[in-house]
């Protein structure tokens, strides 16, 4: 397996993120460069990943372990092409989201935390997003979806099958 | 119309982008501030205004400027919080999206008066396309002379960095934060040391949410005086309230600090009532960690008197009969809602977000989050309502940070109003699995106390 590398754009802007902090604070900069390792590595962060993270930080693997374990945003384990992130807290609940994921489970024929068998989907349930109250909602990579019903769930499916049909 | 200070311009077709900002007078109290004013005499407007931190806990925001430590040689930081995660809670969002010159202004006007030449936002990793929209509205202010080296030539230098987390609870507590910020994970710090002495990389640092800085741009503009006028007592000025649940119209509002809860909840100014014709059963009014209330004690305060949106109403009885207004995360439940299974949610919340350090907490909200599920799925015993009173007793008080009360409160509430309901689960496990408790007694007028 070919290691995977930032391209010399990335690199450029993860020195302009290690820029912000005072000499010797690189580390600040684990946050956001893991975010990118993770856009740009296949939506997950193996080993090998967070290990070249490490070097490129001049910081500890254990170190990167240790924050890409503590942070629900990252994924430790593969993911499907469009991740579902529905929210299940409370202000949400009163807002049928409990109805919403059982449809989607329904629909794509797997349970929460599941991958579908052609890798496109994965549904997760997560906790307050901060659009309560705009709910039931679910974030998709780095957009919100907002005030779901089932027709709304079934057209957002239909625009990723489409949208994934085109780009392969 | 009640008065509006920081949704004033919301409504200015390209608010979000700076010409339509700085037209309708924005970055005036930059001007001001760097041509009239020392850092001293902003921190004392900010006194005088009676500002008080919009992120939860309350504390007047210029006393906590004057804490700052001011060692020579050595620098300080402000950081702004917008990791906004406390359930409910939905505002710095709305103001970050819609008029985002407002929290730059405001950053650059604190960021003066407590020293701090680079200032961080430290903003959820969830809020990606938040993040784009301030870079854009920084670089905009930067290319436009207001932020950068010796600004309108006043000798005041300042950047401004927008930094993401990504996915923690906890990295709303200010120290839980800084951690963060330094790259580890998310694990608040034994205090003191408080940030004001030892903050980010060991340098005295202020840390304020969204909505206070935003709010530090009208004091400067309209005066202390002004500012201070609005709302009633300690209550100062105007806040956002994001209302959600079942309501007939969940959104941000901006409300002044003097008016009631009923006002708030019934008038189409602001939330339009109970949707669907339900009647209201309860209300989080302040997040979802401050104690939950049952309508009855909502609307009117143990004592007979009208409940009114401020610090002091809203927590008039303590945590017998009383509750917070928070973070003005107000989520508002009707006739059809269960309160076990509402707490139920809170509590996988709030076992979810532990951090892990304290064992109280850690072990404390799995155990909650467990009998809960017991007793809202017909499961549960008497003796476990009394022992759930007595775990969150037991994790109150004795954590590292205030998470472990946040986690213990909604418990503690939510059997204090609604044990019946709770009892019911229990004593007719089969029926509460096909219908809900409905609004009981919960809205009936209490019986006030001969004074
Ligand atoms: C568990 C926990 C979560 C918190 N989350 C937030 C938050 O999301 N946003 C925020 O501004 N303050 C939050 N706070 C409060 C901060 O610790 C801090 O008091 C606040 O940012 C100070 O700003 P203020 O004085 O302007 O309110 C949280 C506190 C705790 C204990
Ligand atoms: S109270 Fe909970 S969240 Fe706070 S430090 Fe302890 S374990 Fe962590
Ligand atoms: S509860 Fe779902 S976004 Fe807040």
């Amino acid at each position: 397996m070919v290691m995977n590398k930032f391209s010399e754009q990335r690199l450029k802007e993860i020195d302009n993120v290690i820029s912000r902090f005072p000499d010797g604070k690189q580390k600040s900069a684990l946050l956001p460069v893991l975010h990118m390792a993770q856009e740009d590595f296949g939506g997950w962060l193996s080993v090998e990943t967070m290990d070249y993270v490490a070097s490129l930080l001049n910081i500890l693997p254990i170190e990167v372990y240790e924050v890409a374990t503590f942070y629900s945003m990252y994924n430790l384990k593969p993911v499907g092409k469009y991740v579902f992130e529905v929210c299940q807290t409370g202000p949400c609940m009163t807002r049928g989201s409990e109805s919403i994921i059982q449809y989607i489970e329904e629909k794509l024929g797997i349970k929460a935390g599941e991958t579908t068998s052609d890798g496109l989907f994965t549904l997760k349930t997560v906790e307050c997003l901060a659009a309560c109250g705009y709910a039931p909602m679910m974030q998709m990579g780095k957009s919100y979806k907002e005030h779901l019903t089932k027709e709304k769930v079934d057209s957002i499916i239909e625009e990723c099958r489409n949208h994934a049909a085109k780009n392969n | 119309m009640a008065r509006k200070l920081l949704l004033e311009k919301i409504g200015i077709e390209g608010i979000r982008y700076y010409d339509a900002y700085r037209k309708s007078g924005g970055y005036a109290s930059v001007e001001k501030v760097l041509k009239t004013m020392s850092p001293d005499d902003v921190t004392n407007e900010v006194k005088k205004s009676g500002l008080r931190g919009r992120g939860g806990a309350g504390f007047p925001t210029g006393m906590k400027w004057g804490f700052l430590a001011k060692p020579q040689g050595v620098p300080r930081y402000l950081i702004c919080n917008a990791d906004e995660s406390e359930p409910g809670t939905f505002k710095d969002r709305y103001l970050m999206e819609h008029i985002p010159h407002l929290l730059i202004e405001g950053l650059i006007v604190s960021s003066y008066a407590v020293g701090s030449n680079c200032t961080y936002i430290y903003i959820r990793g969830e809020f990606g396309w938040i993040v784009d929209i301030l870079e854009q509205a920084i670089a905009e202010a930067k290319n436009n002379g207001w932020l950068g080296k010796n600004i309108l030539g006043s000798g005041f230098d300042c950047e401004i960095y927008v930094h993401p987390g990504a996915g923690a609870y906890i990295c709303g507590e200010e120290t839980a934060l800084l951690e963060s910020l330094e790259g580890k994970r998310g694990n608040p710090r034994i205090k003191p040391p408080f940030p004001a002495l030892k903050g980010l990389y060991d340098c005295p640092t202020v840390v304020n949410n969204v909505e206070t800085l935003s709010a530090v741009v009208p004091i400067i503009n309209y005066g202390s005086e002004e500012y201070a006028k609005i709302g009633i007592g300690k209550s100062a000025g105007t806040k956002l309230i994001s209302a959600c649940g079942n309501i007939s119209k969940p959104g941000v509002y901006e409300i002044e600090m003097n008016i009631s809860v009923e006002e708030f909840i019934y008038s189409d100014e602001y939330c339009g009532g109970i949707a669907n014709g339900r009647r209201l059963k309860a209300c989080v009014p302040g997040g979802s960690s401050v104690p939950i209330l049952p309508a009855n004690l909502l609307l009117k305060t143990a004592k007979g008197e009208t409940r009114m949106m401020t610090y002091e109403s809203l927590s008039d009885g303590g945590f017998i009969t009383g509750s917070m207004l928070g973070s003005g995360g107000f989520i508002v439940y009707d006739e059809d809602q269960c309160i076990v299974r509402n707490t139920y949610s809170f509590s996988r919340f709030y076992r979810h977000e532990s951090c892990g350090q304290c064992s109280p907490c850690r072990e404390g909200t799995g155990w909650m989050k467990k009998i809960l599920w017991n007793i809202e799925t017909g499961k549960g015993k008497i003796k476990d309502i009394d022992l759930l009173f007595s775990i969150q007793s037991k994790i109150e008080g004795n954590t590292i940070c205030p998470f472990g009360d946040a986690a213990s409160w909604p418990v503690a509430a939510a059997i204090r109003h609604f044990r019946d309901e709770f009892e019911w689960h229990v004593t007719n496990a089969e029926e509460a699995q096909r219908r809900n408790y409905g609004l009981a007694g919960y809205a009936e007028p209490l019986k006030v106390a001969a004074s």
